[in-house]
């Protein structure tokens, strides 16, 4: 299941209405990505998040893909916002529901590696005193590399 | 007419995130369209830069790319992730 909107997402829900439909799952993970209140420019008034459909979707429907084809998945979910949102807010929340934790555990992190590198986003951080584009971080792709030589291994 | 879509911080240096556009004949590939674009915006190369993709119709195309019958052109900085 997949939702990219500029509505709230509320995880608390979203795990309740993901946990109703995994029924007979054996581990369920479930992450949550926030907006920071302190950025490394200052303190973060807010954020805006601009994505391109359906490329954005169609980028992270093929990583949801990638993941069932390397972990025994019984259900995925991943709901990204967009738009512009305010410190504390969820961006971004990832469930993953395995008949053991591991491939649960391993798929939320793929994912969550996915969308914090590949994923079709453009991200901008408005502070008290500037306003900037936000491209990723050298330790962004490292940590999507991990399975590009986990699959060599 | 064709649709182009500035993403990001090419939103910035260009003033708009969208504009409809008559391409000149001349412009043949997303290469020379690029070109264009940099002098019309006097971007001073900004938009020349190799790490910009550019889309044609939703799909991810090298500058040789003819831009055809193109509705929808998309220039993309690196995509900063969510």
């Amino acid at each position: 299941m997949l939702r990219v909107s500029p509505e709230c997402i509320d995880a608390s829900a979203e795990l309740r209405a993901f946990e109703a439909e995994a029924v007979g799952a054996g581990g369920i993970v479930t992450f949550s990505g926030h907006v920071r209140e302190v950025a490394s420019l200052g303190d973060v008034k807010s954020l805006f998040l601009q994505a391109y459909s359906p490329m954005t979707e169609n980028g992270i429907k093929t990583a949801i893909a990638d993941a069932n084809s390397r972990w025994s998945l019984q259900k995925t979910m991943v709901i990204h916002r967009v738009g512009s949102m305010h410190p504390g807010e969820t961006i971004v929340f990832v469930a993953t529901a395995a008949k053991h934790r591991r491939a649960a555990f391993e798929a939320a992190d793929f994912l969550m590696d996915y969308l914090k590198t590949e994923a079709v986003f453009w991200k901008k951080e408005d502070t008290e005193t500037s306003s900037h584009w936000i491209e990723p971080r050298d330790s962004d792709y490292s940590d999507a590399a991990r399975w590009t030589t986990k699959e060599t291994v | 007419m064709t649709k182009i879509l500035y993403f990001g911080r090419l939103s910035d240096l260009t003033g708009t995130s969208e504009e409809l556009l008559d391409i000149p004949a001349n412009i043949e590939t997303a290469g020379q369209l690029r070109s264009w674009l940099d002098r019309r915006f006097d971007a001073d190369g900004a938009l020349l830069e190799q790490t910009i993709r550019i889309a044609i119709d939703s799909e991810i195309i090298f500058d040789t790319a003819l831009l055809g019958s193109a509705e929808e052109i998309a220039l993309m900085p690196p995509v900063g992730g969510g």
